[in-house]
């Protein structure tokens, strides 16, 4: 707190390589916050659309397929998971499109921003979005869903999902840079649903086909879906959680390297 | 409050030399020299795709020259140093729309070591009472002047204004004319392009004439005025392009289809001219001429004189 009031009596004071990038950082993130607060068609699929389906197929179903499985306690890990990975998705993807496309983000290049300050304040936003629709479902969870999880567990979950934005924030990134502004919010479902529904992510990965199956290992969600169901003991048990972390990784590590592939041909293009 | 600006010394506030800027096989810019001196107004002025945003772009590093050499304040103008005494009003053709006009100048101004305090932002543009509407809800007027107010939150020493008043309406042009040349703009240095002569001439110290990449005149308003051809008389005549050209008061003339174009800031002198030699003169129009016909006039065959 201390910090934060001699703030503005010490900021005249300093050059301008000592401008406070922490403060830079923090005001970014809460207008991404704002800016995507106001918009409703961001919010709702964002923080509903788990939830609804988290009503539909998770309660409303819940003593329906004749299974070992609880449902409303396996799609509390993959709704989350999906939510999350789609808040990441659409926040940066769509975000990143629309300014490239519109602009502004040359405009904030020439000013003296630090260079990763917008994509730091988008990831900050996407982590906050995904940990504000992960508590809701776990509300829900506990309360219609009757989900009883030692809290350990609901902590760890939480976490798994939370963190879990990372690389579907890094693959945004690499959409932004790529897909255009009308484009980018068509491609990102044309990926984002099946690659859920085959990862397991709405129906249980064990009642799918073997074709299913198959390819599930091939997606990054369904490595992300597995990874939040070992925290409740509803993994499918054919992947360690050292390789899922690998192949999360990985893919973090891929799709940045196109989207600084894709920045470098924006910049090309545009201004190279 | 007086704005008494430190100005290190002499030397330019930003400077292009010999700067070429290649797209594919597009030239963009053709080995041009210019400078931005302190104190003074600048106006780049061109047709559109003469090569105004691309230096513009260049002197605010936001991309490579494929030639020549970019100064801003005798530095990399990507160097943050620089950066923060330079704001920029660019062609953005939308602003989150979601944020408040305030929300907006508060960011923008987190990024400089010394920001203008925000309410002397809105006042200098012409923002005050607006400063809690959603940017989605402003006019088209009221959007450039939250552009033009991100380019000051800075308290900048050198304002770049890339087409300012481009897409508004005659009105609206003026009134922002009138914020530029109010305490926002003063003791500040400023480049701005456009490709209204009349803009230019209402805000700028000095023009700078540039076409296809190239700078083809340089002067001051009054200078620039007198060697910009103002009419265009077409017409279907039975004189040579050499007799047409040579007739008192017109500067240039070109074949267009059948017809010949004459051009003249005295279209009555020559329209008489015209007649007098060709009775059997027909079709004859008189209107306007645009920006892109002034300069050809201009990079015509009187180039050497006008460029001198």
């Amino acid at each position: 707190m201390s910090t934060t009031t001699t703030a503005p009596t010490t900021m005249a004071a300093i050059p301008p390589s000592q401008r406070n990038i922490a403060r830079i950082l923090a005001l970014e993130a809460r207008y991404e916050f704002l800016k995507l607060l106001r918009m409703p068609a961001y919010v709702i699929p964002t923080l509903a659309f788990p939830l609804v389906f988290y009503l539909l197929f998770g309660v409303a179903l819940k003593q329906g397929p004749a299974s070992t499985l609880h449902f409303p306690t396996y799609l509390i890990a993959t709704y989350g998971a999906f939510g999350v990975m789609n808040a990441a998705l659409f926040g940066l993807g769509v975000g990143l499109a629309v300014e490239r496309g519109q602009g502004w983000l040359l405009f904030k290049r020439a000013t003296p921003m630090p260079p990763l300050a917008p994509y730091l304040g988008k990831l900050a936003m996407c982590l906050l979005f995904g940990a504000i629709m992960v508590g809701w479902l776990f509300t829900l969870g506990a309360t219609a869903g009757g989900v009883r999880l030692p809290l350990a567990t609901w902590l760890s979950l939480a976490g798994v999902q939370i963190v879990g934005a990372v690389p579907f924030a890094a693959f945004g990134l690499a959409i932004g840079y790529w897909a255009g502004p009308n484009s980018a919010p068509a491609i990102i479902n044309l990926i984002s649903l099946p690659a859920a529904f085959g990862s397991g992510m709405w129906i249980p990965i064990q009642m799918m086909p073997g074709v299913v199956r198959k390819i599930a290992p091939f997606l990054p969600s369904y490595h992300f879906a597995q990874l939040a169901l070992k925290t409740i003991g509803m993994d499918d048990r054919s992947q360690t959680v050292g390789r899922g972390v690998v192949v999360l990784a990985v893919f973090t590590l891929v799709s940045l390297a196109a989207a600084w592939i894709g920045w470098r041909r924006d910049e090309g293009k545009t201004f190279g | 409050m007086t704005m008494q600006r430190q100005i290190d010394d002499d030397r330019p506030l930003a400077e292009l030399r010999g700067a070429v800027k290649k797209y594919g096989a597009v030239t963009a810019l053709a080995g041009v020299d210019f400078a931005v001196q302190p104190g003074e107004v600048v106006a780049l002025l061109g047709p559109n795709g003469a090569g105004k945003t691309t230096a513009v772009q260049l002197l605010l590093g936001l991309m490579r020259p494929s030639g020549g050499e970019v100064r801003l304040f005798g530095q990399d103008p990507r160097a943050t140093a620089s950066r923060v005494r330079v704001g920029a009003m660019l062609q953005v053709s939308k602003v989150p729309e979601t944020l408040k006009v305030s929300e907006h100048v508060h960011l923008i101004s987190s990024y400089y070591p010394h920001p203008l305090p925000a309410g002397e932002v809105m006042a200098a543009a012409g923002l005050l009472g607006l400063e809690n509407r959603l940017f989605g809800k402003l006019s088209g007027g009221q959007r450039q002047r939250v552009l033009f107010a991100l380019a000051l939150c800075g308290d900048p020493d050198l304002l770049f204004l890339d087409e300012p008043t481009v897409g508004l309406d005659v009105e609206a042009r003026r009134a922002f004319w009138s914020v530029i040349e109010g305490k926002a703009a003063e003791g500040r240095s400023v480049l701005l392009t456009t490709h209204y002569l009349e803009e230019a001439d209402a805000l700028a110290d000095r023009i700078v004439l540039i076409s296809h990449g190239r700078i083809v005149a340089e002067g001051t308003p009054a200078e620039i005025k007198a060697r910009v051809v103002g009419r265009k008389i077409r017409c279907r005549t039975a004189l040579t392009l050499a007799e047409a050209s040579a007739l008192p008061g017109v500067r240039a003339a070109r074949r267009e289809g059948e017809l010949t174009e004459v051009f003249t800031n005295d279209a009555d002198r020559a329209v008489r001219e015209l007649l007098t030699r060709d009775p059997a003169l027909s079709g004859l129009e008189v209107e306007g001429a645009d920006l892109e016909e002034a300069f050809l006039a201009l990079t015509g065959a009187d180039s050497e004189e006008v460029a001198a």
